[in-house]
């Protein structure tokens, strides 16, 4: 009767329960993967001519894919997150988690539940996208090594952002407004430097574009799959990763342990 | 029943709890006995539900002592929670799962290993008669389906105390018998307690030993439905006469002892106040016999817990029956 294993058994046990619901509703992730998968190819074949040309290395659309591509996995992870705070405030609208409220389980194993079974979605909808990126040209001359720390950087990223948008799905009071309040996660990459280098942009909009959070977590990744200068992004993101994570973390608990809504 | 074992399943002392300026509950004592069934009676918004929610941990209470299984509610809510099954009244399964993955969820979180958790869903899938639907997607489930399945998520862990709030809301007549039919065996086979919320009289009726009215927040009575139903004037004997004759020697006789009979002289019938019971009908009998008067017809109304609840919830449907204040008192004195 450890309290830990039962912590683990209970999370395992709500885990697979998500795992079904995806399995269920495998159109879901197909849909999560949709987005970034349309504003690839959008970026590649409408604007990755033009852009290509203006990113300074003179390069046309074969080069824009690569550029564009730590973008397009950031928007990838925003994606299926949304999908993440729409899940958990289902969740808290339904009966069954007064049930599960009222049963003696590992009060996290529920949030633990929601938070790996995205991890695992978001690794599912990034080979998708990835495998498209594939399709129509994108190339990286990332070694093994260099693949397992992008992905490794990703899942850091992505363990942040699906805290916070179950902490956003709990704070929700509709399923409607859960949808919403992640939107502009997926907006982020464009305010930073996942589409067009961010000297480009005027003064005030290229300091916020210099300093939040995705950027270095793009430059970090384009670093690892062409070959760029990463710098101190690397240590950047692993601090911009913690903090989202462990704030959220918090934020979600509280939420959570607070008395359901008076009906 | 609460003779035998009189050990308290849920005993709760000035139970209070308010929604900002809203007071939901204002200082309710509840005692039920273990075995038993204890229903919790009152219309909407009288707070049956969230009574239900702080006895079943899902949320706090402001004020009041309560121990819920012999553990104290605020200090030890996992291990009431590990006692408890509860029911409520907005459907708590997963729709997305089928009607076994359902059970079997529960079964592996109540940690009842592989085999025991199969043979245990097998066992309550077939008790329910879910077993046909077994693997079905439960958003397909009728109400009384869905209904039947909820209950039967809640047994999984084998709780020995069962909460049911308002378990029959919204079924149709067939479904409600077969709740009660299946409450009703829990009680019979396994000797659990069960505490249900509800707003049909009959209900109560029915299935509940004792009954405790619920009305804006406050316990306004409590007892057996008997002693409920004799808490309210009205209940009186209706004689009906074959001929005009024997009508009048009725009224005659029976005006000795009473004033004001109320009469109908078309239908030949007098309605004799009465609290319905075999000694004051013997009486009442005794006397038309005396005078050797013949009722034709006899029939007895006892109030029946309509009357009882409008009665003591202040909505009086009959003027004379607005004694509230009594009414409680003679009912909490048990």
């Amino acid at each position: 009767m450890s309290s830990l294993s039962h912590t683990l058994a209970d999370s395992a046990t709500m885990l697979r329960r998500n795992l079904r619901h995806m399995l269920r509703y495998p159109s879901m992730t197909v849909l999560l993967a949709g987005m970034p998968v349309v504003f690839l190819l959008l970026f590649v074949y409408v604007f990755g001519g033009t852009l290509g040309a203006g990113i300074g290395s003179g390069g046309g659309r074969g080069e824009y894919i690569v550029y564009v591509m730590p973008g397009i996995l950031l928007m990838t992870v925003a994606a299926v997150a949304q999908g993440t705070a729409i899940s958990v405030a289902m969740d808290m609208t339904e009966g069954i988690i007064s049930r599960f409220r009222t049963m003696s389980i590992s009060r996290g194993a529920i949030l633990t539940g929601h938070v790996v079974g995205s991890l695992i979605q978001t690794m599912i909808t990034l080979t998708i996208v990835i495998a498209v990126a594939l399709l129509v040209g994108f190339r990286s001359d990332a070694t093994p090594v260099e693949w397992l720390a992008a992905i490794g950087v990703i899942a850091m990223i992505a363990f942040a952002v699906i805290w916070l948008s179950v902490a956003l799905g709990l704070v929700s009071k509709t399923v409607e407004s859960a949808s919403n309040l992640p939107m502009p996660l997926t907006l982020l990459p464009f305010l930073g430097s996942g589409f067009v280098p961010t000297d480009s942009m005027p003064t005030g909009l290229r300091w916020f574009a210099e300093y939040q959070p995705f950027t270095p977590v793009m430059e970090t990744l384009r670093g690892l799959l062409t070959g760029t200068e990463i710098g101190n992004s690397a240590l950047q993101t692993a601090t911009w990763s913690a903090g989202i994570a462990l704030l959220s973390y918090l934020w979600a608990r509280k939420l959570y342990n607070r008395d359901p809504a008076h009906k | 029943m609460a003779g035998l074992n009189s050990a308290s399943a849920i005993s709760a002392v000035g139970l209070r709890k308010s929604y900002g300026e809203k007071l939901v509950l204002d200082g309710v004592d509840l005692e039920v006995v273990e075995g038993s069934v204890f229903a919790l009676l009152g219309p909407n918004g009288a707070g049956k539900t969230t009574a239900v929610q702080i006895l079943s941990t899902l949320i706090g209470a402001d004020g009041g002592r309560v121990r819920v299984a012999g553990h104290d509610l605020a200090r030890e809510p996992d291990a009431v929670r590990s006692v408890i099954g509860v029911t409520g009244q907005f459907s708590a399964v997963d729709g997305l799962l089928s009607g076994r993955e359902n059970l079997r969820l529960m079964a592996d979180l109540r940690h009842l290993g592989r085999a025991a958790g199969r043979a245990r869903t097998a066992e309550l899938l077939e008790r329910f008669d879910l077993a046909d639907a077994a693997d079905v997607l439960v958003s397909t489930y009728s109400g009384g389906m869905r209904r039947r399945l909820d209950l039967a998520m809640t047994l999984v862990g084998d709780p020995r105390l069962i909460f049911l709030d308002e378990p029959t809301t919204g079924l149709d007549p067939r479904s409600r018998r077969t709740m009660w039919e299946i409450i009703r065996g829990l009680v019979a086979d396994q000797g659990v307690t069960i505490f249900l919320t509800t707003q049909y009289l009959e209900e109560a009726d029915q299935l509940a030993d004792r009954i405790a009215v619920l009305d804006h927040g406050k316990l306004v009575a409590e007892g057996t439905a008997q002693e409920l139903k004799r808490l309210v004037p009205g209940g009186h004997v209706q004689l009906r006469f074959a001929d005009p004759a024997a009508f009048r020697a009725a009224v005659g006789a029976l005006s000795h002892t009473l004033e004001d009979i109320p009469r109908d002289e078309d239908a030949l019938t007098v309605q004799v106040p009465s609290d319905g019971r075999v000694r004051s009908l013997r009486a009442l009998l005794d006397l038309l016999d005396a005078q050797s008067v013949e009722a034709e017809e006899l029939s007895v109304h006892t109030p029946d817990l309509d009357d009882v609840f409008l009665a003591l919830t202040g909505r009086p449907r009959t003027p004379a029956n607005t004694d509230t204040d009594t009414a409680t008192e003679k009912a909490v004195t048990r």
